[in-house]
This record gives structure tokens, sequence and C-alpha cells, in this order.
């Protein structure tokens, strides 16, 4: 194996501005801050203020990747994932360190980058895949398959912004999916899009991984991670954390860690979650009969409990509140809300906290790793936690044996796996 | 990629010569000039789209090029040679104008567009790397093919006249040339202060509708009092503009040789001065845009 990328103490400063805390109250106090502030933004720049912070984004990071090595970066919000792509793909300088790159790179820091709205498809065909380092040539002799994997041919001569925004995504990224480079760094394209179209993405990183070309992939999906990567390195505080090519044990590790709200089996509000007078939600975990929180596999015979907690400051008739539940290829395989039956067998809402209960139907649930979100609003009217954009989300994991059956001892290929009561007669 | 293979192995230029590319603090810019020339086909690509897009969706496509620089001529023609009684020699009036506001609409909106071109790019910045310097530049095309379609109702307008240009008609390419190489090097200048300081977006167009009023558009630079020509003739258009003069018309307007070389001088400076400030600011754009 040769080596296709090393990064040695690489690191990257940044400067935060910080607005002062005395507010002016009278003309006589703001006039002379004004002039003072204005002098200050001619000489330092129109974002400089009094205050001013260090902040090390990333600090003295190494590693090295071999060829045919596919690297999952993770980390949460904040850890310097996105700038160290940003690093590798030269759209900012280090501030110390140095990376080598040994090899024909593309980076996909999204899809679609530099997408015209007013340009048909075949244009922006040309535009985005010149953007994205491919020559002329190459591009005329992939358009055919470009234009074929997004199954947009009739619309090819329609300025974009008469798509869809699937059609849109669809071609977007089967440009990107027809680049050619021995090294990929991709950020969370996966994020976006319906399941069908993260699975199709999955499914083309995959055949580049068959390949042994060398991926650098930046996601909050674990499960795509550990489908994708032979290496994973963990990022936290702007350094590296853990390196190891034991995926899964290092994402069961980096899971079970500390306040990683968003993917653990308990989701605690903070700063910045859903907030809505109709209902806030305050908690959300799984539990099991004992009580306690769900803690790593569990088992088909127990009987797990999802609960919900949420304020309520004003009441709404129209609330319906809820949980969805993902398959670790991003489908969703169901929704449930406290509305489903009958109105007359509703539990009712009351002013104050709230603790909803309802028992996972783990009697159709294949084994695997799931994705449980929690889901609701005014029906018909708003979202006060959106699937896959602001609903608060819990993981877990079901063993792959589901049954007593001496014949059934494996996972299944499908997405649900009821066990049903036959009769014969 | 090229690479001169013969430096000191300790600055790492001998691996970029063998396919290794090192990304170092202070250093990101090492290969610049190979860099622009592996993008050329990027920079194609940008000028097309913004050709492309100017005129999409427009009922008069691209015969708003020909449509402005013919309004703005019939008004100054108006203002300057009816109301106002400037004299242009033997010249037809229009045809004087003409030759002026060619060079000069080519440089404003050349100036307008590179310069606002880095913000108008944001998301291409933040999310890929090339040479940003392809931006300004390839935002400049859209004028010359401006320059171009306004060119035909020059054509026309001296078919009209009856006004055979003088064989030095020939150089207007190379004046085309530097009309360029002022607007590149100001556009360059612009968009790097635009993208920290936003206040450039305001200046602008100001600064462009200045620049009309010290410029020889609506008139002829004989009407400026003698002791105030070489001050006048620090707008590096003025030169410019009167060598379009007399490469379309020639006769009474001899050829500009102080203002011209003047102009010469300070596209250079200008030029120089733009990749500089430009490059210098480039590597902190995806930071600050």
């Amino acid at each position: 194996m040769s080596l296709a990328l090393s990064v040695e103490n690489l690191s990257k400063l940044y400067t935060l501005q910080h607005a002062g805390k005395f507010r002016p109250k009278t003309l006589a106090e703001a006039l002379p801050m004004a002039v003072k502030g204005f002098a200050r933004r001619l000489v330092h720049g129109p974002e400089a203020s009094e205050h001013t912070e260090d902040f090390w984004a990333l600090r003295n990071v190494s590693f090295e990747l071999q060829r045919g090595e596919r690297l999952g970066v993770i980390g949460r919000n904040g850890a310097g994932k996105s700038t160290m792509l940003k690093l590798l793909s030269r759209i900012t300088e280090p501030t110390e360190g140095r990376i080598r790159i040994n090899g024909r790179v593309a980076s996909l820091l999204e899809v679609g980058t530099g997408f015209n709205p007013e340009l048909t498809g075949r244009e922006n065909i040309f535009l985005n895949a010149a953007i994205l380092g491919m020559s002329r040539r190459e591009i005329v002799q992939r358009f055919d398959a470009i234009v074929d994997f997004a199954g947009v041919d009739r619309f090819v001569d329609t300025p974009v912004k008469r798509y869809s925004s699937g059609m849109y995504m669809r071609l977007a990224f089967s440009v990107a999916a027809h680049i050619d480079p021995e090294i990929l760094i991709v950020d969370e394209v996966l994020a976006v899009g319906d399941a069908a179209f993260q699975k199709k993405c999955l499914e083309k990183m995959s055949e580049f991984g068959r390949e042994e070309r060398t991926i650098l992939f930046v996601s909050h999906s674990m499960p795509a991670i550990e489908k994708l990567c032979n290496r994973v390195l963990y990022l936290n505080g702007g350094q590296v954390v853990a390196d190891s090519t034991d995926v899964p044990a290092l994402i069961r590790e980096y899971m079970g860690g500390g306040s990683g709200q968003e993917v653990s089996a308990q989701w605690i509000s903070s700063e910045g979650s859903p907030v809505h007078q109709a209902f806030t939600p305050r908690a959300l975990r799984l539990v099991t009969s004992g009580g306690n929180v769900v803690d790593g596999m569990i088992d088909y015979r127990q009987e797990v409990w999802c609960e919900i907690e949420g304020d309520i400051d004003e009441m709404d008739d129209a609330l319906t509140m809820g949980i969805a539940v993902f398959s670790d290829d991003g489908q969703c395989l169901f929704w449930s809300y406290q509305s489903d039956l009958a109105e007359d067998q509703w539990p009712r809402f009351h002013k104050g906290r709230n603790l909803m209960r309802v028992r996972l139907p783990l009697d159709i649930l294949n084994g695997g790793q799931y994705r449980l979100e929690l889901i609701g609003g005014l029906h018909f009217r708003q979202w006060i936690c959106e699937p896959s954009v602001n609903a608060p989300a819990i993981f877990f994991n079901l063993s792959d044996r589901v049954s007593e059956s001496p014949y059934w001892n494996g996972k299944r290929a499908t997405s649900i796996a009821p066990k049903l009561h036959w009769t014969i007669s | 990629m090229t690479g001169s293979p013969t430096a000191a192995p300790k600055d790492g230029r001998d691996d970029h010569a063998a396919g290794i590319r090192v990304i170092e603090a202070g250093h990101a810019n090492r290969h610049y000039w190979s860099d622009v020339w592996r993008f050329r086909e990027l920079f194609y690509f940008l000028a097309w789209r913004d050709v492309l897009v100017r005129y999409k969706q427009t009922v008069m496509g691209l015969g708003w090029a020909v449509a402005r620089p013919f309004i703005t001529m019939v008004v100054f023609t108006i203002v300057f040679g009816r109301l106002a009684n400037m004299p242009s020699g033997d010249v037809p009036y229009p045809i004087l104008i003409f030759a002026a506001i060619l060079p000069w609409q080519m440089f404003g909106s050349a100036v307008t567009e590179a310069g606002s071109s880095l913000l108008n790019n944001s998301p291409l910045i933040s999310k890929i790397y090339f040479p940003r310097i392809l931006i300004p530049i390839s935002a400049i095309v859209v004028s010359v093919v401006d320059f171009f379609a306004a060119l035909v109702v020059m054509a026309a307008l001296m078919l009209w006249y009856g006004y055979l240009p003088p064989p030095q008609v020939v150089i207007v390419p190379l004046l085309l040339v530097l009309t360029g190489v002022i607007a590149a090097g100001v556009g360059m200048l612009f968009a790097a202060i635009s993208v920290k300081y936003r206040d450039m977006r305001i200046l602008t167009p100001f600064l462009v509708q200045f620049g009309l009023y010290i410029s020889p558009v609506g008139f002829s630079s004989q009407v400026v009092p003698e002791k105030w020509q070489l001050l006048y003739m620090l707008n590096p258009m003025v030169g410019v503009i009167e060598a379009f003069r007399w490469a379309f018309l020639g006769g009474d307007h001899a050829f500009p040789l102080l203002a011209f070389s003047i102009s010469v001088g300070l596209a250079i400076v200008f030029w120089f001065v733009g990749v500089h400030f430009f490059r210098k600011n480039e590597n902190i754009f995806a930071d600050i845009i």
C-alpha cells in the first residue's frame, strides 16, 4: 500500500468577535460610542469589536491514510470535522501544520455547488462538472450516463428552477457521482434528500470503496459510517480522540460517550431544541419494564417502552405528538401518534408536564440499528418537531435473532419482521 | 500538473513534480499560476455561465447590449451636442459620442461585474477550491461580449452618416485589451475589498457614475482648460477614450500620446496592485465571506 494522504500537526485558528456588554441608554452615551465604533471599524475591519477570542477549530491533528482506506470522521457538532474538510479541500488555509496529498482529489462538500437556477439541466451539468474538476472532454463522454443516472432526460433542457426538489437533488448528485478521483472527500451529502436518494448515494459510495479508492467521509450517520468505512477517526474539541480500524467498537464507544445526545437512547432538551407553547419536548427515552433507560442491545423478548416528556403552556386541540422509526439505511418504517385511534380512545393532554408512554412494537421489527424521532405538531397547521429536520432523535439496537423458532435464527433481508400467527385447516 | 523540478527539496517542490500536493500554512499558493492554468477550463465555463445567465428570461436578450449604449448616445447627443453646444469638429456628434461610449460602457460594466463577482459567487468560494482570481476575470468576459454587440451599432452609425473609418481602426482590439486590463485591476481591488467591507457594494456604482463625469464621454478633451490637463489625464480612461476616438475618427483627432502613455502606465500599475492585493487577501475569503 502507498500513502494517499498525510496530515501532520494540522491546526486552524479562528478569531471570534464578541459584542460588548454595555448598551447605551441615552443619546449622550450613544454618540461617542458610535464615533469610537466607526473609527475602530475603519481601522480593524467592519466586524471588529473590542472583545475578541481565539478559537482553535482544529489543534494538532495528525493521521495518515493509505491508498484504499476508507476513513470515517465522526464527532459532535463543533468538533472540527467541517474545518478539517475545508483544509483538506484547500478552501481555507491551515494556521499550522501540513497536509500532503498524493493523487487526484475530488471534494464534495455539498451536492450541486454552483448550480444556477436560471440555467437548464444540460448547462448545469457542464458547469457543475467543471467546478468539480472534470475536463470538457470527460463531461462530454459522461453526459449521457449522468442524465441517465439522474433520470431527468425529458427535462434536460428545462431551467432547473422549474425542477422539483427531488429532481434537482438527483441531478446534482448524479454529476458528483461521475467524477473519477483517486481520493474522494465527502461531507454529509447523505443528510439531504429522501430515503431512496440517500440509499442511492450510499450505494454509489460503496462502489467507490470496492474499487479500492481512498475515501474520507464525514457523517453523523453511524450506520452509514459502519457500512462504508474500514477505519474511524473520532474528533472532539478539534483534536483526535480515537483512531481505530475496529469501526463498530469505536462507534459503540462514541454512541455511549457522555453527553452524546444525538446518538444515545436518551435525549434531553437543551438550548436550540424545539420550543412551542403548545408542546415543548423535554425528554425522549427508551426504558425497560424495570424503568431503566435502555443500555446496549435490545433482546426481542424484552418489553421496551418509549417515553416522551413535554411541557404544555397553552392547550391546543390540534396537538398530535408521536414517534417515527427509521431503519439504519434511512428508510422510515412507521409513524405513530397519540391520536391514531378513534377520538374517544385518545389519551388527553393537560397543562404542565406531560409524560407520554407507548410500547415499542418489537414483534414487527427486524434485527439491526434504528433511529427513533420524536415528531409532532399542530394537525394540518404546523410542525413542532418535523421528521428528519428538527425532531429530537435517539438510537437503539435490536439483536438479530427475533424469534424462538428454530428455523428463524438469522436476520432476514426485509425491512420489517412481523411475527404473525398462522392457522391451517 | 506542472511544477519546476529543480528546486531545493526542503520546500517541497520536488514532491509537487512527483504528483504530491502539499498544503502548508502560508504556502497554499506556491503554485498559483500553474493552478490558474490547470483550471483554465473552469474559467471558460464561468465566463460562459455569466454570458448565458445575463440575458436569460429577458424579452430583448442581447438586444439590451445594443439598446443601452444607443439610448445613452441619443441622450448625450441631445444634452451635450444640442443644448450645451459642445464642439465636435467635422465629425457627426453621435459618432463622436459613440466612439467614447464603447470603451466607457465596457469599463464601467466590467468594473461593476468584477467588483461584485466574489460576493455573487460566495457559495462557490466556501465549498470548492480553485484560484479565486478566475472569478473577477471571467466576470469581465460578459462586458466584452456586450462591447462586440455595441460595435454593431457603431458600424450602423457610420454607414448611416456615410463615414469611413481611418485605417488605424484595426488597432481597436488592442485598445479593448487595454480597457480590460485597467478594468480587471480596478475590479480585482474592489472585489477583494468587498469581501470584508460590504460598503464597496454601495460605493461601486457611485464611483462608476462619478468616473463618467470626469471622462471625455459626453465631450471632447479639448474643452478641458490647459492648466487642468495633466490632472485630468490621471484618469486612465481619458487616454483610452481619446485613443478610441483617434482609431474610429482620425482626422482632427490626433493620437493622444501623453494621455495614452499615462493610461498604459496606470494600467500596468492597476493590474499589479490589483493582483497583489487580491492574492494577499485570497486565503481568507472563504473564512469571512
